[in-house]
């Protein structure tokens, strides 16, 4: 006859068999699905990441950051050296009276005199800035976190964002840019237009992801 | 070539000329107004200032092909309205001219700024003024007549 003792160690070692089994059948297909989804989860944000850093490329380009200043002036060039003329900023972003941007810059790009135009010329206002002080371009975090702030980007969502991106004119204007005053063209942004905006589109549709750290 | 119906102090105007052509040429040129100077040729100096729409306008970069029907008024009509005939006035009054080729383009700057701001402070008129550069240095007379100005606007 067996013990009670060894009656009690047969049944401890048939219940610590079943709670494996349970575990191992109820708990692993529930916890496989997780990992896909958080593998799925990781995926897309690198995706949403990787299409940020595109819209970054332009977004810091002269074209666009040259008028996304945090001083009281504007820039001008590949170089992004200080707006000539003794150019300001203003109150509305656009000049101060007896010196507007559209004491020079008119409705389009004037190409016999080298001067750039478009619709409603002025700085983007300093909520929307995307350098420092010292006209260093802020980090791809830092300004996509500026990007997608609506306290900051005049309340823009991700649909937003993407038609300002497709059709505001100042941006339509940085892949329409014209003549220097040399005459040579001036430098588009590193992405087409199509690109950048199709890259603004994937970022959106992943939940505009930005990078960490500053 | 093309035709352009430009108004230019409250008068129409017919040019026919290359669509480029900057307006100050357009004016100096072709209408014979030749208050309008040229200076530098590419908006730095403000010697070429005129109003266009009342905006303070460097006409030496903007193509007479880009005006439109917006108004236009230089040297030669500003002094016709309130402020231009108080700034005009000033400027006698505190002999601001040294050897005057920038002048008219400091006139039309500073009515554009009095018209915007019949108050300006001195740092108002140093940033709307910042921008039109005069090689005789009378600055601080610029200055004095603009506030002037500013007085008898009251």
């Amino acid at each position: 006859m067996p013990s009670i003792n060894s009656k009690a160690r047969a049944l401890s070692v048939i219940l610590v068999v079943c709670s494996v089994w349970s575990v191992l059948t109820l708990a692993g297909p529930a916890r496989g699905q997780m990992s896909r989804k958080s593998k799925a989860g990781t995926a897309k944000r690198a995706d949403g990441l990787t299409a940020w850093q595109q819209i970054y490329s332009v977004l810091t380009h002269p074209r666009c950051i040259n008028c996304h200043t945090a001083t009281n002036y504007p820039q001008q060039g590949d170089d992004r050296h200080r707006h000539f003329a003794n150019v300001i900023r203003g109150q509305e972003g656009n000049g101060v009276a007896g010196l507007n941007c559209t004491s020079c810059h008119q409705q389009t790009n004037a190409d016999s005199t080298g001067v750039p135009g478009g619709h409603k010329w002025r700085l983007a206002p300093l909520s929307m800035r995307w350098q420092d002080v010292n006209d260093r371009p802020l980090s791809s975090g830092a300004v996509c976190r500026t990007v997608t702030d609506r306290s900051k980007n005049h309340g823009l969502n991700g649909p937003g964002l993407l038609k300002h991106h497709e059709e505001e004119a100042l941006v339509l204007w940085a892949w329409n840019s014209g003549r220097r005053p040399d005459g040579t063209m001036r430098t588009p942004p590193p992405l087409t237009h199509a690109e950048f905006v199709a890259a603004t589109r994937r970022w959106i549709e992943v939940g505009m992801p930005c990078p960490q750290g500053k | 070539m093309a035709t352009y119906e430009l108004n230019v102090n409250g008068q129409r105007k017919q040019v026919n000329v290359d669509p480029s052509t900057p307006l100050l040429w357009v004016l100096r040129e072709e209408l014979k107004l030749t208050g309008t100077k040229y200076g530098c040729g590419i908006s730095a100096c403000g010697a070429c200032t005129v109003h266009v729409a009342g905006i303070a306008t460097r006409s030496c970069v903007v193509p007479v092909s880009l005006i439109g029907n917006r108004s236009i008024v230089t040297i030669e009509g500003i002094g016709k309205d309130r402020v231009g005939r108080a700034v005009q006035d000033a400027w006698v009054e505190k002999d601001v001219v040294q050897c005057g080729y920038c002048q008219s383009g400091q006139i039309m700057s500073a009515c554009a700024l009095l018209k915007a701001n019949p108050k300006p402070t001195d740092t108002n008129i140093e940033e709307s003024m910042g921008g039109n550069i005069c090689r005789c240095g009378t600055y601080f007379r610029i200055r004095e007549a603009i506030k002037s100005a500013s007085g008898h606007l009251k």
